[in-house]
């Protein structure tokens, strides 16, 4: 194949001016996006950007609003993710969905078996996927065993053989990498770089930068359900892509003044450390020491692995290498309990799911942790109960300010302040706060900020997990920062968001 | 004010209902109440000591679904401590001695407490679904009770162990009294200590709950064993009122005529709020219900078909859904123009 200029090029698919809007929310607002033949093609965008959005309207799971798809050079009208199939465009979903219990030639044929006679020819089944796996996809394996005697990495194959037929001109590929190690990502873009060669176009979702580099010859960015560019991946800075993801100028951001963290003392008495801590598949092996009355605030894109490192300080998620080190208690934590018993306190990102018990009411969840922790003889008096749940009510500014108010009512900043609250009832030493501004309202962020901040100087050690820059700087004593799942930086003086940036986008 | 949206709104009025039916169709033979050597006697009376052992297997059946579970073995439990209860005392040279009764009700309790723990570890350890562990003893249980009985009806004739089920205490049958002290400790237990807290906060939200550091293990086996317990002495009373075990049939059905008490109670069956007061009123609809169906001459073939008929209709009303589709159907009958204007709403 001679290498022709892109501008020259045939695109195989192109979707141009395509706008989808769900109730309330534009999830893709004059989006467009170009793929080309033999080309590894990254669709970037951080959380309700509009990348599964756009891959869905792709293979027909959502119709479009308004705009154009072409394939190639025939407008096309894709209604169903069969219509999708036929017309060349194949998917792999982030969750490999096959059957692990039938053998890899079922799971790549199932639904299209080759009959005659209504009988299924199963020697000419296994023959075929033999064939498919051995020439397209460089695999030798034994096709009559059940697929869950392979690895995950064997199974992402498998799935990718499944929707390669025959007529598959475009494949996309939803996060294949997430669940897989670095060798098994390697023998990954083998077969990538294979599939390219024989023409295949590739749309290629990640939220690993290095990843992106390594395989992509293209970056299409999307955020907030908007289009912001197409880019050669060798022309476009790191810094820059990232920058463009979360839509912060870079001049911009040098001039924004630096708050908070003025005022304290240096040198601080250290209160937890984790030494080599980590877990397979979330989060490498990392060291971290938290002093007393420090900010820490963990920074890094989605899935960098933040969350999981929060999560593994509160035993919420056990740790199958390295330790945690408690100053003032020699007892481990190997569940939130000990935890809790150890002083440490843990607003989950998911505040629904994990967070507040929608059923009972903002009192009862506000002394849920504290009454946890003294066992259920011992009771809460309720005049003690009322006490304490008017008092955070009115010191958190709670709305409505009704104790008896069932917490499912109420918006999700406020709910966000009742798990606070029900945290700060344990005076915890450690208080882990995972996305405590997610989705709430302008006024409630700054209100959360602020209590940070007081918190801090009153002596408690916060660690911070946030996606906002300009938060994390504005309340951190230091900054750790995250990239693919492992540490990579720790920033203590002189933190300005573009440092920060720069640190996240790395290489 | 609102009174119709407090959650015992609903049992209550359709407990009304059916005394109120009762009070139409045949008000001498239900309402009448006599005294006779110093004992009450009428049906209202009946009802409530043929419904005590209902009432104590609901009880214990509604704390376990509020975690979000079920216990289907409850049946086979209130057969398997009547068995053991009856076996030691026919096994006693003096059937009335005071010592063989506690020994009876200590065995009788005390297997019940280890199959309740049995449930509680399957679910909560092995983290078997609530439905298949319990299932496991509602199975097996009917064959240890047998074992227990070595297939025979076991009878007793003993005067103290009768006094359970159908002796009576100031002028009331005495099962009552162990239906109030029961209910009692059991609300005490949920609403007194931070029990019930704990087992709604679970029941409706596991996961939360365990990064609140709760120990949901402890929660869910508490729950099992209370549920055992509650229907061994049921099992106690069922088998003393009619002085006889029979590990075949005593019970037979029991768990699911107390998850419907539960229910028709407002508990939810995905856990969470319980509702213990409901669950009492549940259980006595459920108990009046089959006593009228007796009563009003209803042929034996076709009993259960009225009763599941009124259980239906119970359940319907006791839907908000249905009450609002039957409330939206009815108005826009009258005003037939409106018709477009609800099919907005």
């Amino acid at each position: 194949m001679s290498t022709v200029d892109g501008q020259e090029r045939e695109p195989i698919l192109q979707m141009s001016g395509i706008y989808k809007h769900f109730p309330g929310v534009k999830a893709l607002n004059n989006v467009s996006f170009r793929l080309f033949p033999g080309e590894v093609h990254a669709l970037m965008g951080e959380n309700g950007a509009g990348k599964s959005t756009l891959i869905k309207v792709l293979t027909g799971v959502y119709s479009i609003d308004q705009g154009a798809v072409t394939l190639s050079g025939r407008h096309v009208a894709i209604h169903s993710p069969l219509e999708a199939q036929a017309a060349g465009i194949s998917t792999v979903y982030q969750e490999v969905n096959l059957c692990p219990n039938l053998t890899v030639a079922e799971n790549i044929f199932i639904g299209r078996e080759p009959r005659r006679f209504g009988r299924i020819l199963w020697k000419e089944m296994n023959r075929k996927a033999e064939q498919l796996l051995r020439e397209r996809l460089q695999l030798g394996i034994d096709v009559t065993q059940p697929l869950y005697m392979y690895s995950v990495a064997i199974q992402q194959l498998v799935a990718i053989a499944r929707a390669l037929n025959i007529s598959a001109k475009v494949l996309i590929l939803d996060e294949p990498t997430s669940s897989l190690d670095r060798n098994e990502v390697e023998q990954l873009f083998k077969i990538m770089r294979k599939l390219k060669e024989d023409g295949l176009a590739i749309l290629f979702v990640t939220h690993f930068l290095d990843q992106v580099y390594e395989i992509s010859e293209r970056i299409t960015i999307l955020r907030n359900g908007e289009f912001v560019g197409e880019y050669e991946a060798a022309q476009l800075p790191r810094i820059e892509l990232v920058s463009k993801m979360i839509g912060k100028e870079l001049e911009l951001l040098g001039e924004l003044p630096k708050a908070g963290g003025e005022g304290r003392a240096e040198a601080k008495e250290s209160l937890i450390e984790a030494i080599g801590l980590g877990r397979k598949g979330a989060i490498e092996p990392f060291d971290l020491l938290i002093g007393k009355g420090e900010v820490v605030s963990l920074a890094g894109l989605l899935g960098s692995g933040r969350t999981e490192m929060a999560r593994l300080f509160f035993g919420a998620d056990r740790p199958d290498q390295g330790q945690l080190l408690l100053k003032d208690s020699p007892g481990a934590v190997h569940s939130p309990r000990q935890a809790i018993d150890a002083g440490i306190a843990f607003c989950p990102e998911n505040r629904k799911t994990e967070g507040i018990i929608d059923d009972l009411t903002v009192r009862e969840n506000i002394v849920l942790a504290m009454q946890a922790t003294r066992g259920w003889m011992r009771r809460i008096p309720r005049k003690k109960q009322d006490e304490l749940a008017d008092q955070y009510i009115k010191a958190l500014n709670i709305n409505p300010p009704n104790p008896e108010h069932l917490v499912k009512n109420l918006s999700g900043g406020n709910q966000q302040k009742v798990i606070l609250a029900r945290w700060l009832l344990t005076q915890p030493k450690l208080l882990i706060l995972d996305e405590p501004t997610r989705g709430i309202d302008v006024g409630a962020k700054a209100e959360i900020q602020k209590l940070v901040l007081s918190l801090a100087r009153q002596g408690m050690s916060v660690l911070f997990v946030s996606s906002e820059l300009e938060e994390v700087v504005r309340v951190s004593d230091r900054i750790v920062v995250l990239r693919d799942r492992k540490k990579v930086k720790e920033m203590q003086e002189d933190i300005g968001q573009q440092q920060v940036m720069q640190a996240i986008a790395g290489g | 004010m609102r009174i119709h949206k407090h959650h015992l709104f609903w049992p209550l009025a359709m407990l009304a209902a059916l005394l109120l039916f009762n009070l139409f169709y045949s008000p001498e033979e239900f309402y009448t109440v006599q005294v006779r050597n110093g004992h009450l006697y009428g049906t209202l009376i009946d009802i409530l000591n043929f419904g005590a052992p209902l009432i104590l297997v609901a009880i214990g059946m509604t704390v376990v679904i509020a975690t979000g579970g079920i216990d289907l073995s409850v049946g086979s439990i209130v057969a398997i401590s009547g068995a053991m209860a009856c076996l030691t005392i026919s096994k006693g040279a003096d059937q009335d001695a005071l010592g063989l009764l506690a020994e009876a009700i200590a065995l009788s309790i005390g297997i019940a407490l280890l199959l309740g723990l049995w449930n509680g570890l399957l679910v909560s350890v092995i983290g078997i679904q609530p439905i298949i562990a319990t299932l496991i003893l509602m199975v097996a249980g009917r064959g240890i009770a047998q074992l227990i009985t070595s297939g025979q009806i076991i009878t007793v004739t003993s005067d103290r162990y009768g006094y359970i089920g159908s002796g009576s205490l100031l002028g009331l049958p005495f099962s009552i009294f162990i239906v109030v002290a029961v209910f009692a400790v059991a609300v005490l237990l949920t609403r007194r200590t931070a029990l019930g807290l704990f087992i709604e906060s679970v029941g409706r939200n596991p996961s939360a709950s365990r990064l609140a550091g709760i120990r949901s293990r402890y929660v869910l086996i508490a729950v099992y064993l209370f549920c055992g317990l509650c229907a061994a002495i049921a099992g106690l009373i069922l088998s003393s009122n009619v002085s006889s075990a029979d590990g075949n049939n005593a019970g037979l059905w029991y768990e699911l005529d107390a998850i419907l008490a539960v229910v028709i109670g407002g508990t939810s069956l995905t856990g969470g709020r319980f509702y213990l007061t409901g669950t009492l009123i549940g259980a006595l609809i459920i108990q009046t219900l089959t006593t009228t169906i007796y009563m009003i001459g209803v042929p034996p073939e076709i009993t259960l078909v009225v009763k599941a008929f009124v259980v239906l209709v119970v359940c319907l009303i006791q839907s908000e859904t249905f009450r609002k589709t039957l409330v939206q159907r009815w108005q826009t009958r009258r005003y037939p123009a409106e018709r477009e204007v609800a099919k907005h709403v």
